[in-house]
């Protein structure tokens, strides 16, 4: 058995004992990486030689019996979305492909303090905005399952490199699903903590009321270690949770007894895979042959948190991305050419006579806002502000956004009636199994359809997580969702350990050639 | 109702983006069905329903009021698409 075929719990077990050490596991992963990175292009960076040198100041410390900090010698990616200090952090966008990061984001500073060993940047939809990856304005990232189909996203890229064991772990971010989504779609485990659980700051904002960063990772048990490193308060974020966390690696493996779990008749309705469904169906049963009791309960408002969640997230993204002008950091046009179009556009105005357009006509500052954020945002970016900015809108504010404001507080009750008698919600994270790269790009809807099942958590601030629970006939992996009420980490991830005690699917591997 | 071009265009200007004559046209009708599903919302009652902007309902987080030395600024300035070593640099505001 390889070093890569472990778990990040197993491997930091080896480590502890002297029996490997970092610079090994990180050069096995290293080797991992440049095999099969070419073909699934989940990283957009990464950097072997500072990885092994990190790992060689890990051994040494270790060696020299001085302390190490909780992840010490396991290698994490990280989407790049996340500040680093001085390493460049694009969120795959044209905008901010040369932009270094002058700090550390709190979660990337406390990967550090854990003594992660840094290996690299994942791909991701730009600016976390889609289900696929393939809105990266930097390059494709293909399902280590099936290289036709999508990784899903938007954490795409953190979920093929664990998915391909290219990393033990990594981290990515979730606004509407970005983590559990594409766990579900490469057959990992993913985390999207309550909200305000891990710290914000550092994490380039999409929409800051939902955005929210978590482990991915191939078992409960070790994103219960992930998260353990990087959870808890935060000065540096006024959003941040000043409530105690647990050792989570420590209480994963105690099972929960007397548990309830709720299924709801909304997460069973039409459209719903019909081997996505049996899948679920089978892990409920393993649940009730653990003991766990079943009780049917109703989210009468989940049929609108689509449409709650597109009104709010594009509306907090469009406003967030308004401090991308071209003037601060990141993509500025070509200034001459600008100038050069604006006077030309002036001349045929004045020759013209047209005095309306004339008065219409952007002053050049304007005209650089609008040229640089064109050519540096990609199209569903665009989508996004634009749908954000029209909700905001005067004479549009009350009706869409105001309007999604409440039926966010009717789907947050929706949470807290149900969670008063069970303990966790359970059932799919998505309709059906990876689609075909490309199969959605024209439809931007049926896109955001896709976010059925998981947009609620965000839009509630509860967590959820992501688990292994099949394969479709077609070798595809099929995601268990199971949502837990705030700050209940604790009790997701035992709840996915006992399953993952009681099953195999998260040992399951792509056959990767 | 249907939304038109003319608000789309007018809309690009609010975002300060630049479409093309093909983007807008696309454009229009993508946010136009995306509305449209949208526009379900409305058949909810929520007359009675205070608004939920976050999900943590918190007010007034302040951390001590300490003076403490902030990020460099030749440090921020490197990120800068124009900068003169002390301020950012761009076309002229007033006039041409």
């Amino acid at each position: 058995m390889s070093l890569t075929d472990l778990t990040a719990t197993q491997l930091l077990a080896e480590l502890s004992a002297g029996r490997t050490s970092a610079v090994e596991v990180t050069q096995a992963y290293v080797d991992r990486i440049e095999r099969h990175e070419p073909a699934i292009g989940a990283f957009l960076r990464y950097d072997a030689e500072t990885a092994l040198a990190s790992a060689k100041n890990i051994d040494e410390r270790r060696r020299a019996g001085k302390p190490v900090g909780l992840l010490a010698g396991l290698p994490v990616a990280v989407k790049d979305l996340l500040c680093s200090k001085g390493d460049l952090a694009t969120c795959a966008s044209r905008m901010l492909e040369n932009f270094r990061a002058p700090y550390d984001s709190t979660v990337v500073a406390r990967l550090k303090q854990a003594d992660a060993v840094l290996l690299g940047r994942t791909n991701l939809d730009e600016f976390a905005m889609g289900g696929s990856t393939e809105n990266s304005g930097l390059g494709v990232t293909r399902n280590p399952w099936d290289f036709t189909r999508a990784p899903g996203g938007s954490s795409g890229g953190s979920a093929a490199c664990v998915a391909a064991r290219m990393t033990p772990l990594s981290i990515g971010t979730d606004t509407g699903g970005s983590i559990r989504q594409p766990a579900g779609l490469c057959g990992v485990t993913g985390m999207k903590p309550t909200y305000g659980r891990v710290s914000r700051y550092g994490l380039i904002a999409f929409a800051s009321s939902l955005d929210q960063a978590g482990p991915m990772a191939s078992t409960a048990q070790d994103a219960a270690l992930l998260l353990e490193a990087i959870a808890g308060h935060d000065s540096g974020d006024s959003t941040s949770i000043n409530a105690p966390t647990q050792p989570y690696s420590q209480t994963v493996t105690q099972p929960l007894a007397g548990l309830t779990l709720g299924i709801a008749k909304e997460h069973f309705g039409p459209g719903l895979n019909a081997e996505v469904e049996q899948s679920v169906r089978e892990a409920i049963r393993v649940y009730e042959s653990l003991g766990a009791k079943v009780k049917q309960i109703s989210l009468p408002h989940s049929k609108y948190c689509v449409a709650t969640y597109y009104i709010i997230a594009p509306s907090e993204a469009s406003s967030n991305l308004a401090r991308y002008d071209g003037v601060h950091f990141g993509h500025r046009t070509d200034e001459r050419a600008m100038l050069a179009e604006l006077t030309a556009e002036r001349q045929k105005l004045e020759s013209a006579k047209d005095t309306a357009a004339l008065n219409r006509l952007d002053t050049p500052l304007v005209r650089m806002y609008r040229r640089s954020r064109s050519e540096g945002f990609g199209p569903e970016v665009k989508r996004r502000i634009m749908l954000g900015t029209y909700a905001l809108s005067s004479g549009y504010y009350d009706a869409y956004y105001l309007k999604a404001l409440k039926v966010r507080r009717l789907i947050r009750q929706d949470f807290d009636s149900v969670f008063q008698s069970v303990d966790l919600i359970i059932g799919p994270v998505t309709a059906a199994p990876a689609f075909k790269l490309g199969e959605n790009v024209d439809d931007p809807l049926a896109m955001y359809l896709l976010d059925l099942y998981t947009v609620s958590a965000n839009l509630a601030g509860i967590p959820g997580i992501s688990i292994p629970c099949g394969l479709s006939t077609s070798g595809l992996p099929i995601g268990l969702q199971l949502q837990a009420p705030p700050l209940e980490e604790d009790r997701l991830l035992r709840a996915a350990h006992m399953f993952q005690q009681a099953t195999d699917w998260h040992t399951r591997r792509p056959n990767l050639p | 109702m249907p939304l038109t071009r003319e608000q789309v265009e007018k809309v690009s200007l609010l975002a300060r983006l630049q479409l093309s004559e093909s983007e807008l046209v696309a454009m229009t009708a993508q946010l136009d069905a995306i509305v449209g599903y949208i526009d379900q919302m409305a058949e909810l009652d929520t007359e009675q329903v205070e608004p939920m902007a976050h999900p943590i309902e918190l007010a007034d987080v302040f951390r001590a009021d300490h003076a403490r030395p902030s990020t460099d600024r030749a440090e921020i300035l490197a990120n800068a698409p124009h900068a003169d070593g002390q301020c950012y640099l761009v076309p002229a505001v007033l006039g041409d």
